[in-house]
């Protein structure tokens, strides 16, 4: 079953539930995750529900390039990551 | 219940600081939202309850609302954009910043980069954009003026007429509703922005209106430091006199006594390219005639190797029309308690201010 996990910098703010879950597509299991915690949605997607400019997610330690649709398929055991990129100051 | 003028905020990129007035010196009472940039704030009401806003960077923007002023916070909605409909001009329908925080009555409104406008009725649980302004087909010939999408950064509101607010946009000009926000008109009549081509000098609609200050007392009279000088209104925006100051007229803060109409400050800069004090130092501009002439204060600002630069809202005038707080995106605060005519250092050690605010 494929699992979710969030960088810690999140936990500062809000809480980031991990789990495992029968999802087979990267977006069913991202909203899995904003179910269990709706503030979380915000924080990783910006108002249009796009992944926000500075977070990146990886899955199965491949970044997932597709910003918008999120539609990544999921197989059995995968790991999805959600990281913020290191930008800024 | 009048503003206190022995409190006020501090809105930094590392913080929100509150500070205290004991006898003659401000000194730091609270930090909250240590590390995170916190773009605005709406001082405490007389009940306690205030907001804050942040903007987290790869977290996006976010809303703390505290009921006991300050001392404990919690988060609150996000003003939120709706789904862009395929094919709509202008901007991404994303926040980007919250750029202003006003209450009136009992509404709190919110000014937006990239240029809407949000109203809350339950202070800050939710918000919603206000339809009547983003829909406007002018909104597509805004532009971005210190950011790469424009915003409302000005919001005032009439004292005396609930329904009435003028905002200020960088770069769209001042707009006015009379209606509780159901219907607006651009009226920046009278400005001009000679960063356009002549024919577009005059379009009140792309105008850079800096900052926009309204006088409590006398709620007819407007003061706007814009891009390209600074210009007064008296008949509450239906038209703006430019009024020159000697040193520069270039500047992004202004502040307007609360009860004179005919006294307000600036704090000039090179324009606009350079946007440093003249000769590297720090003044403050100040006229008591509305606007016919200016006085150029110095008294307690460095006047040597200065490099601050005061943005929008790093300038504000306490209830009393004597206290004044300065901060810069240096990140040094100064303090005015005779209505500028001197000033004194409150820190020199803060992070880049965004927001200085009484209350």
């Amino acid at each position: 079953m494929p699992r979710i996990a969030f960088t810690p910098q999140l936990r500062r703010f809000t809480d980031t539930p991990e789990f495992t879950s029968g999802a087979t597509r990267l977006r069913v299991l991202l909203d899995e995750a904003f179910e269990r915690n709706p503030v979380l949605r915000g924080y990783v997607l910006d108002d249009q529900g796009h992944l926000r400019p500075n977070v990146v997610i990886f899955v199965d330690g491949r970044r997932v390039a597709d910003r918008i649709a999120l539609d990544e398929p999921l197989a059995a055991g995968s790991t999805v990551h959600v990281l913020q990129a290191l930008s800024g100051g | 219940m009048s503003t206190p003028t022995d409190r006020a905020w501090v809105a930094t990129r590392k913080g929100l600081f509150e500070l205290r007035l004991a006898g003659e010196h401000w000194r730091i009472e609270r930090v909250s939202f240590l590390a995170d940039p916190v773009t605005m704030l709406l001082p405490p009401r007389p009940d306690g309850r205030m907001l804050a806003a942040l903007n987290l960077g790869h977290f996006g923007v976010k809303v703390h609302a505290s009921d006991d002023a300050g001392a404990s916070w919690r988060e609150v909605a996000t003003p939120t954009f709706p789904e862009q409909p395929q094919g709509a001009g202008g901007p991404a329908w994303k926040l980007v910043q919250i750029w202003s925080l006003e209450a009136a009555g009992a509404s709190v409104w919110a000014g937006t980069i990239p240029g809407g406008l949000f109203r809350s009725a339950d202070f800050g649980a939710s918000w919603q954009l206000v339809d009547s302004l983003w829909q406007r087909p002018e909104r597509l010939e805004w532009f971005g003026g210190g950011y790469d999408a424009p915003g409302i950064h000005s919001i005032c509101p009439h004292p005396g007429r609930a329904d009435e607010l003028a905002i200020g946009i960088s770069c769209g000009g001042a707009w006015v509703t009379r209606d509780g926000g159901a219907s607006w008109t651009v009226q920046s009549q009278g400005m001009r922005a000679d960063f356009m081509p002549p024919e577009q000098a005059g379009n009140p609609n792309i105008q850079d209106p800096h900052r926009i200050v309204r006088c409590a007392g006398r709620p007819e009279v407007l003061w706007c430091q814009h891009h390209c000088g600074i210009w007064r209104s008296t008949d509450n925006a239906a038209s703006w006199q430019e009024l020159k100051a000697p040193l520069s007229s270039f500047g992004f803060a202004v502040a307007v006594h609360p009860a004179d109409a005919d006294t307000a400050w600036f704090v000039p800069a090179v324009k606009d390219e350079k946007r440093v004090p003249v000769d590297a130092a720090m003044s403050v501009t100040r006229t008591r005639d509305g606007g016919r002439s200016f006085e150029t204060l110095r008294s307690g600002l460095p006047q040597q190797h200065c490099y601050d630069l005061v943005y929008r809202h790093g300038l504000d005038v306490a209830a009393d029309g004597s206290r004044l707080l300065m901060g810069s995106t240096t990140g040094n605060l100064w303090s005015s308690l005779d209505g500028g005519t001197t000033w004194r250092p409150v820190s020199v050690h803060l992070p880049p201010i965004y927001a200085v605010r009484f209350g």
